[in-house]
């Protein structure tokens, strides 16, 4: 399965979502620069956390139109598996592969601190080895992470089941009904504030975020190659 | 040349956790009178074209794409 991590200028989380996806899945991991054009070889891409162009504007907004971003959609009409982590979500949220828009976290801080999370969809590709909610232990760095969409998507949100986490314990961004992240209608593209990637290894702290990653390898070759054994 | 000024703000009723801190900033500054406060952009563009019709298309499109997010956020522009 081959997976790739774009790259913005500004991405800071990127080094961590390869090591991640290296070192957890020993599975082939590139890094793809926002001015390439092509994802045609890729099963899974990531886009990371960070700063994208500087979160100029509104966070996400620039990278929203980066070269790279044509082709992301298109892997996502695709039905390839995509995972926006923070800015990473925001950035899909721009981009409207997902519904709704960021705010400013309802406290003014940058908050960066271990947070519980409730899987509450593990029927996504990217939660299938979480028990239904199951409680996990992944960790936030955000100061625009006040997830909010009109009341209309969020009936559509609930009624789709496309919820995927909620905080679980105090809401640290003051997000519309504690999502935490979400999907799209289809399920392959998955956006999140925590940040799975920097709890794959108990040394991090916690290893619950492994299974994100577990999860995506499973899915892919239950699809595609079921004869290797991993 | 036509100079385009946006305003960006958000929308009534979502959330405006800058306005709101603002807005306890003065009151502990003892500016009692302020009822709510909003915060947003202000953007300055310089167009180089003299047609009008076609400035206020492209600034409204420029504002819709990327300028302001409709989803959280209002605009309105002027043009001189």
């Amino acid at each position: 399965m081959n997976f790739a991590v774009l790259v913005f200028p500004g991405s800071n989380c990127d080094l961590d979502c390869h090591k991640a996806v290296e070192q957890t899945l020993r599975q082939p991991v590139d890094y793809v620069w926002h001015t390439e054009t092509d994802l045609s070889k890729y099963d899974c891409i990531i886009v990371p956390g960070g700063f994208s162009y500087g979160d100029y504007l509104r966070s996400g907004a620039i990278a929203r139109f980066a070269p790279v971003m044509d082709a992301l959609v298109k892997a996502a009409e695709e039905g390839k598996y995509i995972l926006g982590i923070c800015n990473g979500f925001q950035i899909l949220l721009e981009t409207g592969l997902l519904p709704g828009a960021m705010l400013r976290n309802k406290t003014l801080k940058f908050r960066c601190h271990k947070v519980m999370l409730r899987v509450e969809n593990n029927r996504t590709p990217f939660t299938k080895d979480y028990g239904p909610g199951e409680l996990i232990d992944i960790p936030i760095a955000h100061g625009e992470g006040n997830y909010y969409c009109d009341e209309e998507t969020l009936k559509k949100l609930k009624a789709n089941d496309q919820i995927v986490f909620r905080y679980a314990d105090e809401n640290p961004n003051g997000s519309i009904d504690d999502i935490a992240g979400i999907c799209n209608e289809q399920g392959n593209v998955v956006g999140m504030m925590p940040h799975p990637e920097r709890a794959v290894d108990m040394i991090l702290g916690s290893e619950d975020g492994k299974r994100m990653f577990t999860s995506v390898l499973r899915t892919w070759r239950e699809k595609h190659d079921p004869a290797v054994i991993g | 040349m036509i100079k385009a000024t946006i305003y960006v703000t958000i929308k009534r009723g979502v959330l405006d956790p800058q306005g709101n801190a603002v807005q306890g900033a003065l009151h502990s500054m003892g500016f009692d009178e302020v009822g709510s406060v909003r915060i947003g952009k202000y953007m300055e563009l310089e167009l180089n074209t003299d047609n009008r019709a076609e400035a206020d298309n492209r600034v409204k499109a420029m504002c819709e794409k990327l300028l302001a997010n409709t989803v959280i956020e209002d605009y309105r522009f002027e043009l001189q």
